[in-house]
């Protein structure tokens, strides 16, 4: 120390505060003050879990008091409304969410997939600095505004289209099309930002290997660096359809309100979201048992939800050890 | 060798017939178009979307549009109280996610030890982030709307901080005056001399009065009941001195009641539930990012984990942090279906002034008026949208402004 010029060694002491046990101790008081707080905003996320379970469960056990668990699971009848009536099984409402999903999948995933290898093989850089931000656009746009979009535009365009080929206005001004579509456009962006993700991570060696054998750019995309990265595909996959299985508005704006089995995508359905928003709305007093059906339907979709997402990110881990 | 891996190598390397290396050139040149075409596809989408809303909702852009209130006639509808609603809303949820977002991903980043427990907060985090938003709401109408009803109906509320409670008088010209009490429905004692205020009122430009929100002190005298009436401001009769004909609660800001009830705050603390997920992953990415030599030499110069963290790591984040942020408030921003399970009402003429008003934003307004059949409202919505996206718009311009003035070059 005694080599040091004399103001680098005062400073020295004031950081490692060597013989000034008063400030020492304030020191580890704070840390310790410091730590505690941090770990209690860290398990505020622990009660926020515990919260949501406890008030679904517990909601649904009073749901379930009114009516029986098997005619809630095991009949194909969803009409709270109907006065004497009244029937909940869930399955039309998970039919209309399904149907809802299937289209958006079938809309965005095979486009969200050739986007992101577009993009992370082909693309020059002059594409790609104006690709991102349009993407980041469309992953910032509220989805009330999709919902008016399908609504405004997509319902009337399919319509015009289905006139066009069959000569009948198959599309109604509600469909599960529509809605589904609106839907796809939505979690677009999630499939390709991460699956692009999942492409860049391939190591570059991969695809030499494959160049040096004389594989052209579409060889080398779809038969090493596409297969290497099916892990992180599948993962951006389930992510995003997790996305649109809870999507509301879109749904509650462009579905339609009638809850009934169908796979028909011109027909109108109800998903299980938007029998919350019609609920919620005030169609039902808070005290009748059509209100308490709410969160049974609502504890339905957190473990469709929360399944789904451990199996992304399960696969997610898997996949990123692969390459780490 | 089998026969299907000797196929897959000369595939790859392309012996065949010169015909076969014709036909992978091709395929690659047909799927770069596929991907043109495709990524043209999703350029035009937004390019639609875009300017379907720009053409419906242009014309019904104007200053008016954005200072007037909501109304039943579609032609004087305007967007004042969700535009402030929504204001008010992202500001409490900035003020409470920010902080336990951050301090969330500090004790994960920096403090925590890798074990079991903290593997299970992690994991629990990601699962949150998926958790649709609508099942959010229900937990805000739970615990912030209602408080599971420990407090009794939000309408009449049995716990009340910070307003000031006032009993209403009507003196013998018929004037409105306050009078302060203690509590609600406790009158208090009236004697010649005591203060009560009274309300100021203008004449407006087209001759209609209009009732400020000053109130003036004014000094009260109790008339006795067989005594003539002195037609004063600030005479009251005796026998109505004991009785006031209501009670009134104003309430600054910070007034608070409980259960919150369907109050920006409780809208605002539910968006936060939603967002928070969002802010802890992002900040946490931030932190992964910082190179771990800079953690060494500060611990190495003796400085605590706090001292580092503080000093060292947070400041190095903060651009990257700024930049979660705003994506998770922009997210708030545009939330709809949080706000509508709480049961806000869908008619508001007020602007929110202190935590517990009746609120409602900007998502639900454009909800409401998508959701009307006359083509009217559906305009609304649109010039809505327009609103909405410029607000996020200038949101994140301002937020980048600010990263850009934070942001110094690591050395």
């Amino acid at each position: 120390m005694s080599s040091l010029d004399p103001g680098i060694s005062t400073s020295l002491d004031q950081l490692t505060q060597r013989g000034k046990p008063r400030r020492r101790l304030w020191r580890d008081l704070s840390e310790i003050l410091v730590k505690t707080a941090l770990v209690l905003c860290t398990s505020f996320t622990l009660i926020i879990t515990a919260l949501i379970i406890g008030i679904l469960a517990f909601e649904t056990g009073r749901f379930f008091a009114e009516v029986s668990i098997s005619e809630f699971l095991f009949t194909t009848q969803w009409s709270p409304m109907l006065g004497e009536t009244k029937s909940f099984g869930i399955w039309p409402l998970v039919a209309g969410t399904l149907l809802v999903t299937l289209v958006a999948a079938i809309f965005a995933l095979p486009i969200g997939l050739v986007t992101a290898i577009f993009l992370s093989e082909y693309a020059p850089s002059r594409v790609r600095a104006v690709l991102k931000p349009v993407l980041e656009i469309l992953a910032g746009i509220p989805t009330v505004v999709y919902g008016f979009f399908a609504v405004i535009i997509i319902a009337p365009s399919l319509q015009a289209t289905s006139e066009f080929l069959t000569g009948d206005r198959l599309f109604g001004t509600y469909s599960a099309g529509a809605a589904g579509i609106a839907v796809g456009i939505m979690i677009l962006p999630i499939v390709i930002s991460l699956s692009e993700d999942a492409l860049r991570a391939v190591p570059r060696g991969l695809r030499d290997g494959a160049y040096a054998l004389g594989s052209t750019r579409f060889d080398t995309s779809v038969r090493v660096v596409v297969p290497g990265a099916l892990g992180g595909i599948m993962a951006s996959y389930l992510l995003a359809i997790t996305r649109a299985i809870g999507e509301t508005m879109i749904v509650a704006l462009a579905a339609g309100g009638l809850a009934h089995l169908t796979i028909l995508p011109w027909d109108q359905v109800q998903t299980m979201t938007a029998y919350m928003v019609q609920i919620f709305l005030g169609d039902a007093p808070a005290t009748g048992v059509e209100y308490k059906s709410s969160f049974a339907v609502a504890g339905v979709l957190f473990l469709m939800t929360l399944c789904m997402t451990i199996a992304g990110y399960r696969i997610l881990a898997r996949f990123r050890e692969e390459y780490e | 060798m089998s026969a299907a891996d000797h196929r897959l190598l000369q595939d790859v390397l392309g012996r065949g017939t010169a015909r076969r290396q014709d036909r992978r050139r091709l395929f690659d040149r047909g799927f770069l178009l596929v991907c043109l075409c495709i990524t043209t596809i999703a350029v035009l989408a937004l390019a639609v979307l875009l300017v379907s809303v720009l053409v419906e909702g242009i014309p019904g852009l104007s200053w008016d549009f954005i200072d007037r209130y909501t109304s039943r006639d579609a032609s004087k509808a305007g967007i004042k109280a969700p535009l402030w609603g929504s204001v008010w809303v992202a500001g409490i949820c900035a003020v409470v996610a920010l902080p336990i977002g951050v301090a969330t991903a500090v004790y994960l980043e920096e403090f925590a030890p890798k074990n079991r427990v903290t593997g299970f907060v992690r994991l629990n985090i990601t699962n949150l982030a998926g958790v649709p938003s609508i099942v959010y709401g229900i937990l805000g109408l739970t615990l912030f709307v209602r408080m599971f009803g420990l407090f009794g109906p939000a309408l009449d509320p049995s716990m009340e901080v910070g307003g000031r409670i006032y009993a209403i008088y009507y003196d013998v010209t018929g004037e409105a005056i306050r009078v302060p009490a203690a509590a609600r429905g406790e009158a208090p004692t009236l004697a010649d001399g005591t203060i009560g205020y009274v309300e100021e009122i203008e004449d407006g430009p087209d001759g209609e009065l209009i009732f400020t929100d000053r109130w003036t002190p004014v000094t009260l005298s109790v008339v006795p009941e067989d005594a003539d009436d002195p037609a004063t401001v600030g005479a009251i009769d005796a026998y109505s001195a004991a009785e006031p004909a209501d009670f009134e609660v104003v309430r600054p800001w910070y007034y608070l009641q409980f259960p919150f009830g369907q109050s920006v705050l409780a809208g605002g603390l539910t968006l936060m539930l939603v967002v928070l997920p969002i802010v802890i992953i992002s900040s946490q990415e931030a932190l992964r990012a910082i190179p771990n030599s800079l953690r060494a030499g500060s611990l190495a110069m003796g400085a605590t984990r706090w001292q580092t963290t503080y000093r060292v790591t947070l400041p190095a984040a903060i651009p990257m942090i700024m930049t979660g942020a705003i994506l998770a408030m922009s997210r708030a921003i545009g939330e709809a279906a949080p706000i509508l399970v709480l049961g806000v009402a869908l008619f508001i003429t007020d602007v929110p002034s202190n935590l517990m008003d009746n609120f409602t934003v900007l998502p639900m307004q454009i909800y409401n008026w998508t959701n009307r059949w006359q083509e009217d409202f559906r305009e609304l919505a649109a010039s809505g949208i327009i609103v909405l996206l410029g607000a996020l718009l200038a949101f994140n311009a301002i937020a980048v402004l600010i990263r850009q003035k934070l942001q110094r070059p690591l050395q």
